[in-house]
């Protein structure tokens, strides 16, 4: 029975390289898989490439590439990526021409379009946000981008070209990996049972170290062992969807039926009814299986219809936040952050602009969550502000009145930071699928 | 008792809303904890943070809750003005839960 070994090699944008470059070494992979798109990624590189029509996509690409196409090419293991994020073709072309700067000749790297819809999203303005349930209009900013998610399709028809590197905007993240499945064993894309054990799969797979002991450890109760050196993990499969997940041997973190359901639920709401571009998923009946040591078989996935639409995340300018931090230790540290915060609150109220969703938090004691009792006393806390503003420049007041408590505020005031950043949201729509053109572009060094 | 003692949680974001799992390391303690954290009391132990309603999804063959917040993270990781704006640590608070 034929089988494939798919790896993961990023589980966000900014992920470690080493392990990826392990799996291929040493992991007898067929493919390798990098996500690295989050929800608001697109939304950037979409106004990096305003900037800079040659940008847009992913900032650590030709980085991650130098190391993996000459183990791709060695090893004859097919990348897929969506680091592409807002310009797949230019993210194309250029590794088309590091592929030759590193002397790999016969590298055919592809490109999916068409999850873009930026210069059309005029037409939809009349549709209902998720989110709010009000029309998109209501949002009433400049929107300027728009991305669907797409499916495994445009993966597919580049992998039946002979693709080797396959460069896509927005795609889900588990349709990355269950398109070399779809691939590889000719399942038919409307066998739900089988999109869904595929889109499993990629599921377990999309967030790399968070299946192999990543986001996992507690000390004293949760232990992981080697956790500075985590491997990614890979998936063995057969044809009858029947498999396993597993990580290389010789490198930290362990898989286990806990850190497998852990990774099964994330930022799953109805296990039942998991809406992908591919399918509607379904893991409520899914287990796990311990066959060895760091090796766990999974089965019970199923499937249903895919919807007729697509979701899209529209991108617009929502204003900036300020932020300042500045931090107060030694007895009597908390009344005197307290103190700081009301000095700032004060001023803050006497600005001429508004201010929302304004926060002020004592790192330490309840920034995080804020429900539980004030502590007596502890060695040391951090007074954190931020709140939004409509300019940059009335954001920069919310961080300098932060800073000015050095000379001005309580006694012993530390180690302040000020930040400025641009807010750029996201309001999601759903657009029927047949309003797009997916096509995929190749270049052959 | 706490709930540290007998599970494990993980926390995920989608815009605003915030998901729960929460794994029994030994199953026999399942029911118990299934019986404890209802919908209800979940929305309760996280007070002001959670505005929306919490939903309950059971996988007892894996031992696990998985518990949907809505309007739980201030917007959301693309406007929320919070430290932990995705609301990654919310999972580690209910450890605190005693039996």
């Amino acid at each position: 029975m034929k089988k494939i070994r798919i790896g993961s090699g990023a589980g966000y944008a900014g992920d470690r390289l080493e392990p990826a470059l392990e799996l291929m070494e040493h992991g007898n992979l067929n493919y390798i898989c990098f996500e690295g798109l989050a929800e608001r990624t697109i939304a950037l590189a979409q106004k990096a490439k305003k900037a800079d029509p040659e940008k847009g996509y992913n900032d650590l690409l030709l980085y991650r590439m130098e190391k993996v196409l000459p183990l791709a090419h060695k090893n004859k293991i097919k990348v897929i990526t969506n680091m592409g994020a807002a310009n797949p073709k230019k993210a194309m072309e250029e590794v088309a021409k590091l592929a030759t700067t590193l002397g790999l000749k016969n590298l055919k790297v592809a490109a999916v379009i068409g999850d873009d819809i930026s210069h059309k999203i005029q037409d939809y303005i009349r549709e209902t946000v998720i989110e709010t349930g009000q029309p998109l209009s209501e949002i009433n900013k400049d929107l300027f981008s728009a991305n669907a998610y797409l499916g495994s399709d445009g993966i597919v028809e580049a992998l039946s070209n002979d693709a080797d590197i396959i460069i896509t905007g927005r795609v889900a993240d588990p349709s990355l990996f269950l398109a070399p499945l779809l691939y590889e064993f000719e399942w038919e894309k409307t066998d739900w049972k089988k999109m869904g054990i595929g889109t499993m799969i990629g599921h377990l797979l999309e967030c790399a170290g968070q299946a192999t002991g990543g986001y996992f450890a507690d000390p004293g109760i949760k232990e992981v062992p080697d956790l500075w050196n985590l491997g990614f993990p890979l998936v063995e499969v057969n044809d009858a969807g029947e498999g396993f997940i597993t990580k290389l041997e010789n490198t930290g973190g362990m898989v286990t039926t806990a850190t497998c359901t852990e990774q099964l639920l994330y930022e799953i709401h109805d296990p039942e009814n998991y809406l992908t571009p591919d399918c509607t998923a379904d893991f409520s009946k899914v287990t796990f299986h311990e066959l060895q040591k760091d090796i766990i078989e999974f089965s019970g996935a199923s499937g249903k219809s895919a919807t007729a639409t697509y979701k899209v995340s529209v991108g617009y300018l929502n204003g900036f936040i300020g932020e300042g931090q500045i931090s107060y230790g030694g007895p009597n540290c908390i009344a005197r952050a307290l103190l700081a915060k009301e000095i700032v609150e004060k001023r803050l109220e006497n600005l001429p602009f508004p201010i929302s969703k304004l926060r002020c938090d004592l790192i330490g004691i309840n920034s995080l969550f804020d429900e539980g009792e004030m502590p007596k006393e502890i060695n040391e806390v951090r007074l954190r502000v931020a709140g939004k503003t409509n300019t940059k420049e009335q954001a920069q007041f919310i961080a300098n009145e932060v800073e000015t408590l050095y000379t001005n505020g309580p006694y012993g005031g530390g180690g302040a930071t000020k930040k400025v950043e641009e807010i750029i949201s996201i309001a999601s729509i759903l657009v029927p699928k047949d309003d797009f053109e997916i096509n995929v572009l190749y270049k052959t060094n | 008792m706490k709930l540290w003692e007998v599970a494990h949680v993980r926390t995920g974001d989608k815009g605003n809303i915030s998901n729960v799992s929460v794994t029994v390391y030994d199953p026999e303690h399942f029911n118990m904890v299934s019986e404890k954290l209802t919908p209800e009391f979940i929305k309760k132990w996280f007070g002001k943070q959670v505005l929306g309603e919490v939903k309950r999804y059971d996988l007892p063959q894996l031992g696990a809750l998985n518990f949907v917040m809505y309007d739980a993270l201030g917007g959301g990781v693309t406007s929320s003005t919070a430290l932990d704006k995705h609301g990654k640590t919310l999972g580690a608070y209910l450890l605190d839960i005693p039996f």
